[in-house]
């Protein structure tokens, strides 16, 4: 039952706010806010209290299992299981989740109990990809996110906020579809030669079948995973998407939805196509350095601050890609590491980018300057955060990307050294952005508002969390060592 | 005829029923209510008779009652109660006389039910004339209105050139095979089904083809959809995309499921091709529209280009699939047009794309059901379109069609351009004249019941998806 509710809890406080969309503005944020504080809490009570072997399948174990029938003619199932990835990561969602709505809890905008439903479905369509083990269920989750995040887009989102959602939706779902061609083809291999038709990730492992065709497949998936990820050169949507789309939206897509690609070639692609996965690791390795590469280049480049942060997070999350393909043990780690940390360190630099869009009225870095003495607890936020997105020792994504870059090493030395590359060149736009904003001649004249005591906390809780990560990764570690060990074996 | 042939025929016989009393009707006194209710209570018995009723019954050989013609035959008259309660709607404010325009939807439908359940050339012709007959006039029906007069024509021009085909195809076929029954006419094809010696037949079965091809706007047959859309009234059209369609198709799946596509490869490729390039063609010539009926138009000749894949495929799983597509096509559809329905009146039919804007600010509900049928057609997930497509996809990769799966994977993408700008255009801030009345009751009983359909397919399919498991030929 616990994935059920891990699902459908936010879902519920999302019908409950648009219902309670006329009683006024408290109660439209208090019912999403309250349920999601609930899922929080049952996820970190399985966490701390659940047998993390509860269930088995196979190789795997979990806290919690739950099959329901579905659309038994065709072999689909509800089938949800909890273990320690899916739980980091769902927790990852659930908390990010929790600072969008405290983000825009002062935010007035027109139709607010449509625009929290559609925040609560994103979160319920990411948690569904997190804890879905069937393929129908996940490719159906995967496709789900997408619906509410366009409505955000084209229903809050800024001046061209209709052609980005578009090209948004397109990609996701074009590349979504080779996706379901491939997930229908798999169905179809391992119904023919063993006459069970399932969409059960459990039974497909192993379907035999030639190496060629596994190849086939594996790109089918990655299609989807690269777009969504997204890796360079799939990542065109990314920068237009990110910036139109409404402050909340900006970050549930880069924290959350950018994993969900993440953890699916973790979930799904390597235990059903681990050889075909090696034989793709160096194409993986080039799109995971271009990306890291190109993410930091064209960050530099930027004057508007929320489009720098979008090309980081390309950058940081080419990181997870040549992680995970490198496939060794230090490697895989990281690259969960890094995947969480980053969910937290980008969610906040959007929250800071956002403070200080509310405060000056744009995001122009050209525009800006000087903000340290004016707002010093809104620009040492922001400098932290800064710190972070360029590695500094202590937060989580310098664990992880050093531990990316080690386990690399074992596995291709080029691609450890190419991707290192990353540590410096987000070392140039870091602070180059920290120099633009906070320090140099005031740009802005007269006072302005620094950050209450909430919003204090706020980014404060955030930015603790993210050095938590990289000072006592251990638990991290230790949730999700077991499936990652199942990963490196081969199925 | 024996007594258990006309019991079969009940659901057949309601719908006739209903035409006779609601003309005598209005040869005593016209009373719109009074045919509006008859029309209705002809479709529910017609309803429950299909219910009653199990197994397959054969009817002198011209039909027969199989649950593959039960289903299709609840499709149409679920369809087309939805198009008279939005009709109702639609031409309340209409001066002239509107009962015949209900007794013109009997027996389109009746012409649809015939054509379901036809296994012989002589039902497929009478079925087809009836249906096609019914709609000419239902086309035209507001004659003050120079488009839908327009529309009527249109419509009878290439419709009774595409009879001409029919019937001259069938000649061919009847010639070569000796028979007029369906099944074996495709027995015949499979013993001399390729070329040369069967060229005869096979120039028959084009021919039907091309005739087929005509009614389901399929490319390259394609070029009198979009005026005719326009042109007729948002109910009638509705019906001509729905009822029309499914009718048709479902006649064209049960000729084809008889015949061996191995056995005339040529058959297979102009098949193919004509399935590529109604995607494409569809999905592109839909881009290009601002009205939003034209719109739909040219998207549905993509959607038929898509069923092409159960029809290539065939036997059980291609009947399911071709079924489950259907089934969403129409509520979806039913959607689509209702909402043009309720915005528009008899003196004005609001059916361009501007009208929207803005609209789910302005009219949640119509903007909601509006939005679910987009979502629907474009096969997004927890629609009946989106299971309908999977089927579609399923059958396809089953089959290894694999050009034709790339197909539909590519239109879609290109569908998603014109299906969500008219999502994206309901969001719009701008503000825009808040038009319209109240959406009458009946026409928002329909809608409602549609956006039922679509979500509620889409979440929950197994009844329908047992339902459909059964439908074998």
């Amino acid at each position: 039952m616990i994935p059920a509710i891990v699902l459908l809890a936010p879902l519920l406080g999302g019908v409950l706010a648009w219902i309670s969309g006329r009683a006024g503005r408290l109660w439209v944020r208090i019912w999403p806010l309250a349920l999601l504080v609930l899922d929080f809490a049952a996820l970190l009570a399985v966490w701390i209290g659940g047998n993390p072997d509860a269930f088995h399948e196979g190789a795997y174990s979990f806290y919690a299992d739950l099959i329901v029938p579905w659309i038994p003619q065709i072999g689909v199932s509800v089938h949800l299981v909890l273990d320690g990835l899916s739980l980091v990561l769902s927790l990852l969602a659930v908390f990010i989740g929790i600072v969008v709505i405290l983000v825009s809890w002062k935010r007035e905008r027109d139709h607010e109990g449509f625009f929290y439903f559609n925040i609560t479905l994103v979160l319920s369509g990411v948690l569904g990809t997190f804890l879905a083990v069937d393929l129908f269920l996940f490719f159906l989750f995967w496709e789900l996110m997408l619906v509410p995040t366009y409505f955000l887009i084209v229903g809050w989102g800024g001046e061209r906020r209709a052609p980005a959602g578009f090209k948004f939706f397109l990609f996701t779902q074009l590349s979504g579809l080779v996706m379901l061609l491939a997930i229908l083809a798999l169905y179809f291999i391992h119904g023919g030669s063993s006459g069970v038709y399932t969409f059960d990730l459990f039974g497909l492992i192993g379907t035999p079948m030639s190496s060629r065709t596994s190849f086939l497949l594996m790109l089918g998936f990655m299609a989807a995973f690269a777009v969504k990820l997204p890796a360079v050169p799939f990542h065109s949507w990314l920068p237009d998407a990110y910036v139109e789309a409404p402050l909340e939206a900006t970050i549930l897509l880069a924290a959350l939805l950018s994993k969900s690609a993440a953890y699916g070639i973790l979930r799904f692609v390597l235990p059903l196509f681990h050889d075909a996965a090696l034989a793709f690791a160096p194409v993986a390795y080039v799109l995971g350095v271009l990306s890291v590469v190109y993410g930091a280049v064209l960050a530099f480049a930027q004057t508007d601050l929320k489009r720098l942060i979008a090309y980081s997070s390309v950058s940081h999350l080419g990181f997870v890609l040549v992680g995970i393909f490198a496939l060794s043990p230090l490697a895989l780690q990281g690259s969960v590491l890094q995947m969480v940390s980053h969910g937290v360190a980008t969610g906040a630099l959007f929250v800071v980018a956002g403070f200080m869009e509310r405060r000056l009225g744009h995001r122009d870095l050209s525009r800006m300057g000087g903000l340290f003495p004016l707002v010093p607890r809104l620009a040492g936020a922001g400098v932290a955060l800064a710190l972070v997105a360029l590695g500094v020792p202590g937060s989580g994504n310098f664990i992880a990307e050093v531990l990316i870059v080690i386990g690399t090493f074992q596995a291709s030395p080029l691609f450890a050294v190419l991707v290192s590359s990353g540590l410096v060149f987000s070392v140039v736009y870091a602070l180059w952005m920290i120099q633009r904003a906070f320090h140099g001649r005031a740009a802005v004249s007269g006072s302005l508002r620094d950050l209450s005591a909430l919003e204090a906390a706020g980014a404060l809780v955030m930015i603790l969390v993210v050095f938590w990560l990289g000072l006592h990764p251990q638990p991290v570690f230790d949730a999700t060592s077991r499936f990652l060990q199942t990963l490196q074996g081969g199925a | 005829m024996s007594s258990t042939e006309l019991n079969a025929l009940l659901p057949l016989t309601a719908v006739g029923a209903a035409c006779l009393v609601a003309l005598a009707g209005v040869a005593v006194r016209r009373n719109v209510v009074f045919t509006f209710v008859v029309t209705i209570l002809g479709f529910a018995v017609s309803g429950a008779a299909l219910f009653a009723s199990s197994g397959a019954q054969s009817v002198g050989g011209l039909l027969v009652i199989d649950p593959y013609a039960r289903f299709f035959s609840a499709v149409l008259l679920a369809s087309n109660a939805g198009v008279a309660l939005l009709a109702f709607s639609y031409f309340r404010s209409y001066r002239e006389n509107r009962e015949e325009l209900f007794i013109l939807l009997l027996l389109e439908t009746l012409g649809g039910l015939v054509l379901v359940s036809a296994v012989h050339f002589a039902s497929f012709f009478l079925g087809l004339e009836l249906l096609s007959v019914s709609l000419y006039s239902l086309l035209a029906y507001v004659r003050t209105r120079k488009a839908s007069f327009e529309a009527g024509v249109k419509y009878f021009v290439p419709a009774a050139v595409a009879s001409a085909f029919l019937l001259f195809g069938m000649a061919l076929l009847y010639d070569a095979a000796g028979t007029m029954d369906l099944a074996g006419v495709g027995r015949s094809l499979a013993r001399a089904g390729s070329l040369p010696e069967g060229a005869v037949a096979i120039t028959g079965l084009v021919m039907v083809i091309v005739a087929i091809g005509f009614k389901l706007a399929l490319a390259p047959f394609h070029m009198w959809a979009a005026d005719v859309y326009q042109g007729a009234s948002a109910p009638i059209t509705a019906s001509l995309a729905s009822v029309s369609k499914v009718a048709v198709f479902a006649l064209f799946f049960r000729f084809f499921s008889g015949i061996d596509l191995r056995a005339s490869a040529l058959v297979g490729w102009i098949l193919t091709v004509v399935a590529i390039l109604s995607m494409l063609v569809g999905s592109w010539l839909a881009l290009r529209q601002r009205n939003v009926k034209r719109m739909l138009a040219y998207s549905s000749t993509a959607h038929l280009g898509y069923l092409m894949l159960p029809l290539l495929s065939g036997g059980r799983a291609g009947a399911a699939a071709a079924a489950f597509y259907l089934v969403a096509y129409s509520a979806a559809t039913i959607a689509l047009f209702g909402v043009i329905t309720a915005l528009s009146s008899v003196d004005r039919e609001r059916d361009d794309g501007a009208e929207l804007i803005g609209l789910a600010w302005r009219k949640p509900f119509l903007s909601a059901v509006f939005i679910a049928g987009l979502l629907s057609m474009a096969g997004i997930p927890l629609t009946a379109g989106f299971m309908g497509k999977f089927y579609l996809l399923t059958v396809g990769v089953g089959s290894s069609l694999w050009a034709l799966a790339a197909a539909l994977v590519l239109s879609s993408g290109i569908s998603l351009f014109y299906y969500l700008k008219l999502v994206a255009v309901q969001f719009s801030r701008q503000e825009a004249e808040p038009h319209g009345p109240r959406t009458p009751l009946a026409a928002g009983f329909a809608l409602a019941v549609a956006i039922v359909l679509v979500v509620g397919l889409g979440i929950y399919p197994g009844p329908l998806a047992n339902a459909i498991a059964s439908l074998a030929l």
